[in-house]
């Protein structure tokens, strides 16, 4: 029997052979299929969430199979608090992507399709992984996809944007690389014998320096994928040249495993070197993320990369969540991450949306499309009040938790991270002025016709969303809680010398389910 | 059995929220005539609850008595829980009674006003929203739903003032708006963030119920009553941060008569009111607020004489008169603060309507050059007008003026309050009764100066009703508060002082003798003014010329305001925006692309000489890094 984990591993993978026996003539086939089984794949994902136990802070639908057994490596699978909403997300934007490209991508379908299932299978993979070699493999099969993305379907300057990608991604595959090389190397010492088991690789006791230097090239490559400042000027290239559907599971998606990295890996493998460094990533995502990205965000002439400096200075704040180390401000970071990845996801396809039409993102070439597409202008500026964080919409119960935590950590810090609030409603306002408002300068767009019944189809959902999560996110928080107080315990038993599990029913460990 | 019946206070916002998403959702197919009903008669119901709860709650006769009505869990993680739910007392109540009473006659007003216009179901969905929201913002019993709601209704005012986008300078105005609020509630939010850190706490009944342990002057308090404070400059449109109010008349007028006279812009006095209990243990924070409301009101009164927009003239007047409201809150006078609140919702929110009735009339003409003579033709709109403009001036026998020397008073007599709070107060009557008066004779007497075509006309009896409920209401709201020396015994202010903090009281040493004279005083300063206007523009009309070129440097200081939108534009907006193109430019794209490009030109040089076929193509970058990827998983396995 087929974990329920694996399945959603199993489902794309199925989708690329099925996409790939169709003949390249079929295209309306291959799409149909390429989204049936993500749509399959969500379903299953659906039915985890279901399932999943509230209440424990335990690996969840554990799978393990020896892999490698002379080295230690094993496909060891499972999910938590910290996992489970990202999963959700990868499933749920997939599909979304998919149809929201129905008919942008007119060149070589076949491969963009079986791209874009690489890519969940990848990405899944990464938040299921409790193996530390599987992680690493599941991180370079994601890679891959998205460069041929951008590279393929991307725009004009694809291949520039493409190759700056690379470069900072694999700078900061390599670091991490080693890292893991050396931890292994550590694990064989400790144990008697080799693993790569990162419930196993968590009992490690390791020095400070080691923790340090660890800490830092697990942290790089999460760093860069976040975006984190100074790390962040492959975003705005990466998300301007990528397709739509690229741009959508890169911001929706990618970059969140830059934050779901820092709380799988360099947090509590880490713990005393993250206490020490935590300070100074503090000020770098205040400064450098949230306030930096919100100004710089403000002057850009082209949506998307206003889009993503901006996701820049939202992921600032999950950044900044994260490092204050308390329970409301990891939690924010959680949420944030989710949020985030509903709101910018639906951004980059609203625009997505208009460029299809005018094939062009630059904010001056529209003005006055409230009155040609008012469905349109009504989706966009909820999705604008999400990302601007107004409450009773998702973006407000992640920001506000994480300045909570914030807070109780450094007031100093916190209120500058409160301007980027500010400065949100500036930017985001300004452009949704100039893009809706005014008269219609430009004749082109005056026969804009509204969004499609598929177009609705793929943003109507990420509303509901949106307003659900904003007004009860209490099934999310309730999910996500022991999780990471079981996180966090962990980090302050360590930074106290104490080196032991706190109790047996708070172990990560837990007799499989299935 | 008490609490049963209050637990239908969620019915109260419910309704607002089902016009909204009725007109919102299906307002087209709807058809005008029944999105009007519909969002009115919403508001209409939820009048009637309101109403409802506040006879049962009177009943009670049990003053001070607090009821709780949770609905969910909104968001709880560890030690802080907020709900979404509803308090219920005689603060609260009054708001709900006034908001939903006002914004009933409001909305059915524009069910005349707005005939005809393109966006009708827009209007009256975006309406019913903001109704919704405010009354989230009253009925709130914790800071973090009072926040919904205040954000929230700063979100209908950016919508409704940019009602119609297409003229680029409404939609800059609603957007100034959001963004000059969002800098107040920049303070609210980490005031909320200080009280939940201090107090373990968002809900009011539990903060309050902690306060015996802080001394008066605690450091904490006095940092927490300061942001909250921020916040309310910020809604209720005070220095500095009043710039938005002025051009929020952009709005249609029901929306400045609801929005930015009567509800929203008061919101930061009810919430200094429901937070009374933390700010008379900061006597900084009240003493700043007392200094602020002050000169706010001096400084907007003295901008409003030399306008020439019959809304701008309004809006100056609003963000007046709110300074009188928070200079009565700074010396401790809450109860005088709500009092003047709800006598201004009924009067200000009717001279705004009566205004629209005036534009309505002569083609949306807003520029009082070209008014003059109204009173013949649209006589009914004249008598409210002048009803409004009494009121505010403090006439005796009209609302305005008990509230208004209630506040006055207070400012002498408090032991918060000095002589020279009061005498700005009495300046301020003074010009307030005569810049409302050369409104009156510039818009109603004197001869028409229309511009051609128009035919001055009165509004239908669905724009005049409402007016007219206003205006009687304008004369007997102040009847709630006849102060004790006339024989009222104030029952507003008993009806709200258990449920609101009470200053720590020196002994009185006033007499009734004072009491009086202050009283004769202003009314003999409004008469005053009112006076000089008769005389500037009926009897001797070269007069205000002459001055104007006399005191030349002045009189454009004031038709300028001071200039003040000018030198926020220069200080925050340029510079913001000059820091920003920097930041982008010369570290973003110069240093830190620079070094990233650098690095690669190097590793595509290297890999040029490497490359058998360099072809440049981006697949076969990536097909290397596969194969790479694959050697290395192969030398795991194999190696």
């Amino acid at each position: 029997m087929i974990g329920i984990l694996s399945l959603q591993i199993l489902i794309p993978l199925l989708g690329i052979l099925a996409v790939a026996a169709i003949p390249a003539k079929e295209k309306s086939l291959m799409k149909v299929a390429a989204i049936g089984f993500s749509l399959a794949t969500f379903i299953a994902s659906a039915v985890m969430l279901v399932r999943f136990e509230i209440g424990t802070s335990s690996m969840q639908f554990h799978e393990k199979l020896s892999w490698i057994p002379e080295w230690g490596i094993s496909y060891n699978i499972g999910i938590d608090g910290i996992s489970l909403f990202l999963v959700v997300l990868t499933t749920l934007l997939t599909p979304l992507a998919l149809l929201s490209s129905w008919n942008s991508i007119k060149e070589n379908i076949k491969g963009f399709l079986i791209a874009m299932l690489a890519l969940e299978v990848g990405m899944i993979g990464v938040f299921l992984s409790l193996d530390l070699f599987l992680f690493y493999v599941f991180w370079e099969v994601m890679l891959i996809p998205m460069y041929f993305l951008i590279g393929i379907w991307g725009g004009e300057n694809r291949i520039y944007a493409t190759i700056k990608f690379m470069l900072y991604t694999m700078f900061g595959s390599l670091l991490m690389l080693v890292a893991i090389f050396l931890l292994y190397f550590e694990s064989v010492k400790q144990f008697g014998s080799p693993t790569t088991d990162l419930l196993m690789l968590y009992k490690l006791d390791l020095p400070f320096d080691f923790q340090l230097w660890m800490f830092l090239a697990f942290t790089l490559s999460f760093a860069i994928k976040i975006p984190l400042f100074p790390f962040h000027t492959w975003l705005p290239d990466a998300h301007v040249e990528a397709p739509t559907a690229g741009s959508v599971i890169l911001a929706g998606v990618l970059l969140k495993m830059g934050g779901y990295g820092l709380l799988r890996y360099s947090l509590p493998l880490f713990p005393e070197a993250t206490l020490y460094m935590a300070p100074y990533i503090l000020a770098v995502a205040v400064f450098g993320g949230i306030i930096y990205g919100a100004l710089v965000a403000m002057v850009q002439p082209d949506m998307k990369k206003l889009v993503a400096y901006s996701s820049v200075s939202h992921m600032g704040f999950v950044v900044l969540g994260i490092f204050v180390l308390n329970q409301q401000g990891v939690q924010g970071a959680l949420i944030q991450m989710l949020n985030h990845g509903i709101s910018t996801g639906a951004l980059f396809i609203l625009v997505g949306f208009i460029y299809e039409r005018r094939h062009t993102r630059m904010i001056s070439d529209y003005g006055g499309l409230a009155k040609v597409m008012p469905f349109y202008a009504a989706s966009f500026l909820i999705v604008v009040l999400s990302s601007l964080a107004l409450p009773g919409l998702n973006g407000f119960v992640g920001e506000f938790l994480i300045l909570v935590g914030s807070f109780k950590h450094s007031i100093f810090l916190t209120v500058f991270a409160a301007l980027g609030v500010i400065l949100a409603a500036v930017y985001l306002l300004w452009m949704y002025q100039r893009v809706m408002f005014g008269k219609i300068t430009d004749e082109k767009n005056s026969a804009l016709s509204d969004l499609s019944l598929r177009e609705k189809w793929v943003i109507v959902p990420l509303i509901v969303l949106i307003i659900f999560i904003g007004v009860y996110p209490k099934p999310i928080l309730e999910r996500v809680e022991p999780s990471v107080t079981h996180l966090l315990n962990r980090i302050n038993l360590n930074s106290n010398g104490d080196n032991q599990e706190i109790s047996p029913d708070v172990s990560p460990l837990r007799p499989e389910r299935n | 059995m008490v609490n049963s019946t209050i637990n239908i206070v969620w019915l109260i916002p419910l309704f607002p929220l089902i016009g909204f998403l009725l007109n919102g959702l299906y307002g087209k197919r709807i058809g005008d005539k029944l999105v009007g009903i519909l969002s009115s008669g919403a508001i209409f119901l939820s009048f009637a609850a309101s109403l409802f709860l506040l006879s049962k709650y009177i009943g009670l006769n049990q003053p001070g008595a607090e009821f709780h009505s949770t609905l969910f869990t909104w968001i709880t993680v560890a030690d802080l829980q907020v709900n979404f739910s509803y308090q219920i007392d005689s603060l609260s109540l009054l708001m709900a009674v006034m908001v939903t009473g006002v914004a009933f006659l409001i909305h059915v007003y524009s069910i005349g006003y707005m005939k005809g216009d393109a966006g009708y179901a827009r209007f009256f969905s975006y309406m019913n929203l903001f109704t919704f929201m405010m009354l989230n913002l009253v009925l709130a019993d914790n800071y973090l739903l009072m926040f919904l709601g205040w954000e929230g209704v700063g979100l209908c005012s950016y919508l409704l003032i940019g009602f119609w986008y297409e003229d680029e300078a409404n939609a800059s105005a609603g957007k100034k708006a959001f963004i000059v609020n969002r800098i107040g509630d920049f303070g609210f939010l980490l005031g909320a963030l200080l009280l939940f850190t201090t107090f373990g706490s968002l809900t009011f009944s539990e903060i309050f119920s902690q306060l015996d342990g802080f001394a008066v002057g605690d450091g904490v308090i006095t940092a927490i009553t300061l942001l909250l404070f921020v916040g309310a400059i910020g809604k209720s449109a005070q220095i500095p941060l009043y710039v938005w109010l002025p051009d929020a008349m952009a709005g249609p007028t029901p929306v400045s008569a609801l929005i930015h006279a009567a509800t929203m812009v008061t919101a930061g006095v009810y919430m200094i009111t429901r937070s009374s209990f933390l700010y008379v243990l900061a006597p900084t924070s009240m003493a700043l607020i007392a200094v602020i409301g002050a000169a706010t009101a001096l400084f907007a009164a003295t901008i409003a004489l030399t306008q020439n927009d019959i809304k701008k003239v309004l809006a100056y007047s609003t963000i007046s008169q709110l300074g009188y409201m928070f200079l009565a809150l700074g010396v401790g006078a809450f109860t005088a603060g709500m009092f003047h609140l709800l006598t201004h919702a009924f009067f200000k929110s009717l001279m705004f309507l009566a205004a629209g009735s005036v534009m309505h009339a002569l083609s949306n003409e807003q520029d009082m050059r070209y008014m003059g003579g109204l009173k013949k033709h649209t006589p009914k709109t004249y008598v409210v007008f002048l009803v409004g403009a009494l009121a505010i001036s403090g006439i005796p026998g009209l609302s305005g003026f008990f509230s208004k020397d209630e506040i006055l008073w207070q400012a002498y007599s408090s032991s918060a309050g000095n002589i020279w709070f009061w005498i700005v107060g009495v300046i301020v009557a003074g010009l307030t009764a005569f810049y409302i008066f050369r409104l009156l004779f510039l818009t109603f007497h004197g001869e028409p100066r229309w511009k051609e075509g128009n035919k001055a006309h009165e509004s239908p009896n669905v724009m005049t009703l409402p007016l007219i409920i206003l205006a009687l209401l304008s004369v007997v709201g102040g009847y709630l508060g006849i102060p004790a020396i006339l024989g009222g015994g104030n029952k507003f202010h008993h009806f709200l002082q258990e449920n609101v903090a009470q200053i720590p009281v020196a002994s009185m040493t006033h007499t009734h003798n004072e009491e009086y004279t202050i009283m004769a005083i202003s009314t003999a300063i409004a008469l005053a003014g009112i006076f000089i206007a008769y005389l500037f523009y009926l009897r001797r009309k070269d007069l205000p010329d002459t001055l104007a070129i006399k005191a030349k440097s002045i009189y454009s200081l004031l038709m300028n305001k001071y200039y003040v939108d000018e030198i926020y534009d220069l200080l925050f907006v340029r510079s913001t925006k000059r820091l920003a193109i920097a930041l982008w430019q010369k570290f973003d794209v110069a240093v830190i692309d620079g070094i990233v490009n650098g690095t690669g030109k190097v590793i595509i040089v290297f890999g040029s000489y490497l490359r058998l076929t360099q072809s440049g193509l981006v697949q076969s970058y990536a097909f290397s890094i596969f194969i790479g990827g694959l050697l290395i998983i192969g030398y795991f396995i194999f190696g």
